[in-house]
This record gives C-alpha cells, structure tokens and sequence, in this order.
C-alpha cells in the first residue's frame, strides 16, 4: 500500500519532468544559477562576517556594542 | 562623527543591495499577478467545460512557469548580503527580521514548491478541482511568501514590537502581532501585492494586443484581455485606495519621507499636492544643501494635506520645520534628537561598563536613561542635520512617476473593458500598440514604488534607531565591488534570458504550450 503510493508519487513527478518541453531549458536555467549562487558567490563572495569572524554568541555581541558604542 | 565611516564602503554595499533587490523584484510582480490570472482562467475552465478555457490557461501558466524558474532564489542572496555586508545590522535587529523570512522561506518551499509541481504536471492526473485547487494554492501561497517579507521592510520603516536588550545588542520581540498588524505592514503588503496584479494584467493585455495586432489567437486574446482587464480594473483601483492608506501611514510615521515626496521645504496648513513639478538642481540656502526649491511646479490645491490627514486643511510639515523643529505644532527639532541620541548611545557604553564592572545600581540607572532615549537612538550617529534629508528629487521624481503611471494604468483598463464591451478592441491600433508599451511601464511603476519606499527613508535602515552607516560591515570594499559587478553580470544574463525564452514562447503561441 505504501509502496503504491510512493511508486505513483515517484511516477507523478518522473512522468512529469519527462513530459516536459521548455522546461528543460528552464531547469538547466535553475541548476546553473543555483550552482553560481550556492557554491560560488556563496562560498568566496559571502562569508557570514560575525561566524567568520567571532567564535561565540557572547563575542559577537561584544563585537556590535563596541561597533554601537565606539562610533560616538 | 559621521566623518569616521567610510562612505564608499557604505555606498558599494548598498548598491549592491539595491541592485540585488531590483534585479529580483523584476521578476516576483509578475509571479504575484499572474498565478491568480490563470487561477480565475482555470476557474472558469472549470465551470464552464470549455476546452478553450483550458488551452488559455496552460499558455499563461507556460509563462508563469518560464518567469518563475528564471526568478526563484534571486531572493536568497538578499539573505547573504544581511550577513555579509550587514552584520551589524542583522545582529541588532535578531529574531524581529529572522522569524519573519524562516516563515517566508518554510510556507514558500512547502506551499509553492509541492503544489506548483502538482499545476503542472497534474493535467491530466488529477481531478479537474483537485488540479484547480493546487493552482489557487500557488496564487495565495506566491502572495503569502510576500507577506514575511514585506513585514521585515515594514518593521524596518516604524519599528514595533520589540525591546532593546543592551547585554546582546540585539533587539527582541515583545509582540509578533504588532510586528504582523501594524499600519506600516499592512499598507505596505496590500499596496505591493495589488500593484503586482496590475502588474500581471498589463502583461497579459500587452502579449494579448500582440497577438491582435498580428490577427493570430483572436478568442484566446479577447478572453485574456477581458479576464486582465477585469482583475486590472479592481486591483488598480485597490491599488490607489491602499497607496493612499500608505500615505497617511508615512505622514504619520515618517514625516520626513513624506515631506520629500513633494518636496515641501516649509510646512503650512491646507498644503496643494503638485501635479507636474521639475526641481532645481542646486540648493536656495546653503546651508540647507540637499533642499533644492522648483523651477516650476502645478498644484492641486489643498490635496496633500487631505493625503495626508484626511483634512484639507490639516497642517503638513516641510524638510525645513522637521530640522528646525517647529514649536506651534509640536515638532522636535533635528539638534535635539541628536543630542537626546547621543545621551543615549553615551548610556548604552556605561550599561556596558558597569555590567564588567559588576555594578548593577549603575547598570541600572544607564539603562533607564538608554530607555528613556531610545526612540533617537540613531540620531546620535548624525553630525551634521543635513544628512537626515533623503535625496528630496530621487524621492520626488520617483513617487509622482508611480503615481502618475498608477492612475494612467486605471485609465487602460477602463478603456480595454469599453472596447471589448463596444467589440472593437481589434480595430483599435491605437490602443493595443499602448498596451504593449505599457508593459516596460508597469515594471518602471514597481521598480519607482520601491525607490520612493527606500530611498525616501533615508539615512534610516531602522527608522530613527539604526543609520544606514552604522549597519554596514566593515569588509573590503574592493570585494564590494567584484560582487557588484558579477552581479550585475549575471542578473542581466538572467533577465535576457527571461526576455527570450518568454518572446519565443509568446511567438510560439498556446498551441505548444505545455510546461
């Protein structure tokens, strides 16, 4: 029973995505940029400044007050 | 004090922000309106059995599909900018801007995902309402997305429902309901969504005139057209009554955004609304450099401070009494919300202080004065008076092009529905050869919404709390500008691609369109 079900979810989508005429395209579209933006701009480009940074939540904090406090 | 940020840090990463967020909104109107185009078309498929209907439908859908794909996740490099570039900003501002997008991005993944899926490859699989349902699912799950969002940009224009926690820095929610409800979000959503269907019907009017124009799929054309037309006439008309609802809400919270809407330099009671104005381009007083008076301008007498208050006669501040303070109707001064900022950033670094020092009476006592200060929090940060004053005429020019456009979209879609009604859309050149340019207008109409929206609130990320210089990260700005120019590069490979694929799918007509 359950297996019938996750065959026909299974077939859903395969008979779908087969189907497909100018979607193909457009899921080339989607891998590329998904690649560029995930494993490229995200990894060289975007480091997350306070986790790259600072190690804990607590120096984090420090590091923003004294951005807030030190510009006076 | 403002002397020591490195405005050309600032001025990169907000470019690159702004450049990501037009790029993206450049495609997320267009879902927005045409996910319910096609759902009312799929509707009356439904009701009526007519094949036709259905052929009409799976075209539009085609398009949703080519604008949805090339569009998705352009958003999510909003989200490494907030880390990246805005770490203090993303820091201060915790879980009030981080519950809203984790929301935004589970309904958007789970809601849209599974059931955009089920739209297009369920044709034929399903049960005609099964299939309908999953279609209205995808329209209400693409404008709920919208809503999480919008909310974070609301908060960030009248910040509510949350306290200050000076031992995190960060800013905490007091209330999830006054941060959802708020006059601010809710303007501001129902304005951006029933512009984004507007925006959708003048697209699907403009490839229907096309096809007019070429004699080519005449029912299909006619039966869009009417179908836009109807959902353009309403949602443009509740597109005015919710720009007006911003109005009022932005007279009241943000004066000085408002004030530079018309560029009003000295407020007065019974203030006219200019109609057509063209500003100068240096400044009357020198000492007031970024407000430029008119070269000439046309009013409507009284209207803005009927805009703004309901009131014809109700008094509007100007730029000049928001700096100055004006004391008949109660308006601080920008020298005393700066002191009172500086008071409080001054408290803040004592809290911090005797919290190492271990001592709690005075922990206390700087945290009263903290609270007491907080609303001019980010005045403190502001030297010179000046920089409180947004570019009065991006602000200017932007909100009037919106304005103007917005009612001129009014007008085209009671015209459409008078020609159909009059059978004589086909012969009328004139206006379908409009319909078509009104496309590029509608998207120019959206993208002036957000520029009056964003640059008008400056210098605020958060307004009166947290300057934009203050959010910034202090990165290399040399990787500012690669990501600003790589960026660029690959949004406009994007956005042709966009334009091609839709035109040949638009010249290729319904009859291959399939998904």
């Amino acid at each position: 029973m359950k297996n019938s079900i996750l065959s026909k979810v299974f077939y859903f989508y395969y008979d779908g995505f087969k189907s497909m005429t100018i979607g193909k395209t457009l899921w080339m579209i989607i891998i590329i940029k998904l690649f560029i933006m995930f494993f490229i701009f995200r990894l060289f480009l975007f480091p997350n400044y306070l986790k790259s940074k600072f190690n804990n939540d607590q120096e984090r904090s420090n590091h923003v007050l004294e951005q807030l406090i030190n510009t006076q | 004090m403002t002397s020591t940020f490195d405005f050309t840090l600032v001025n990169w990463s907000r470019g690159l922000f702004a450049l990501t967020a037009m790029y993206h909104w450049l495609f997320v109107p267009l879902t927005l309106g045409l996910a319910f185009i096609q759902a009312i078309m799929e509707t009356i498929y439904v009701k009526t059995g007519d094949p036709h209907w259905k052929k009409t439908t799976k075209f539009w859908m085609t398009l949703f599909g080519i604008n949805f794909a090339i569009g998705v996740a352009t958003g999510i490099i909003l989200e490494f900018e907030f880390g990246t570039n805005w770490s203090n900003y993303s820091w201060f501002v915790g879980d009030i801007f981080g519950a809203p997008l984790a929301i935004e991005g589970i309904f958007a993944f789970f809601l849209e995902s599974t059931f955009i899926a089920v739209m297009f490859f369920g044709w034929n699989k399903l049960s005609k309402k099964f299939h309908l349902l999953s279609t209205w699912l995808v329209a209400f799950g693409a404008s709920l997305s919208a809503l999480w969002i919008l909310v974070a940009n609301a908060w960030m224009q009248y910040p509510v429902g949350m306290v200050f926690n000076p031992e995190t820095a960060r800013n905490e929610m007091s209330n999830f309901w006054d941060i959802l409800f708020s006059p601010m979000a809710v303007n501001k959503f129902l304005h951006t969504i029933s512009s984004s269907y507007l925006l959708g019907s003048i697209f699907v009017i403009g490839v229907s005139s096309w096809y007019l124009l070429k004699k080519r799929e005449i029912l299909l054309a006619k039966r869009s057209i009417l179908v836009a037309a109807v959902f353009g006439l309403i949602t443009a008309f509740y597109t005015i009554l919710t720009g007006d609802g911003s109005a009022k809400v932005i007279a009241e919270k943000q004066p000085m955004k408002f004030a530079a809407f018309e560029g009003l330099q000295h407020g007065h009671e019974g203030v006219g609304l200019i109609a057509i104005g063209m500003m100068a381009t240096t400044p009357d007083d020198p000492e007031y450099e970024n407000i430029k008076d008119f070269h000439f301008k046309i009013e409507i007498p009284n209207f803005l401070s009927y805009m703004a208050f309901g009131d014809f006669k109700a008094y509007v501040p100007g730029v000049r009494d928001l700096l100055d303070g004006n004391e008949k109707y109660g308006i601080m001064g920008a020298k005393e919300k700066i002191e009172k900022g500086k008071i409080a950033i001054n408290a803040l670094a004592e809290f911090k202080q005797a919290k190492n020092d271990n001592d709690h009476e005075k922990a206390e006592l700087a945290k009263a004065v903290l609270d007491e200060n907080w609303e001019y929090f980010g005045y403190g940060y502001i030297d010179d008076p000046n920089l409180l004053v947004p570019s009065i005429p991006i602000t200017f020019y932007s909100f009037h092009l919106m304005v103007a456009l917005g009612f001129f979209f009014f007008l085209l879609m009671v015209i459409f529905l008078f020609l159909l009604y009059k059978d004589r859309i086909e012969k009328s050149k004139f206006w379908l050869r409009l319909a078509i340019a009104s496309i590029p207008l509608a998207y120019i109409a959206s993208q002036s919404g957000w520029v009056t929206a964003e640059m008008g609130r400056q210098p605020w990320v958060i307004q009166d709390i947290m300057p934009t210089m203050v959010a910034v990260s202090h990165v290399n700005d040399t990787t500012v500008k690669i990501t600003f120019w790589l960026f660029a590069l690959l949004f406009t490979l994007l956005f042709i691609a966009e334009i091609k694929i839709m035109s040949r799918q638009i010249k290729i007509g319904p009859k291959d369109g399939g998904q």
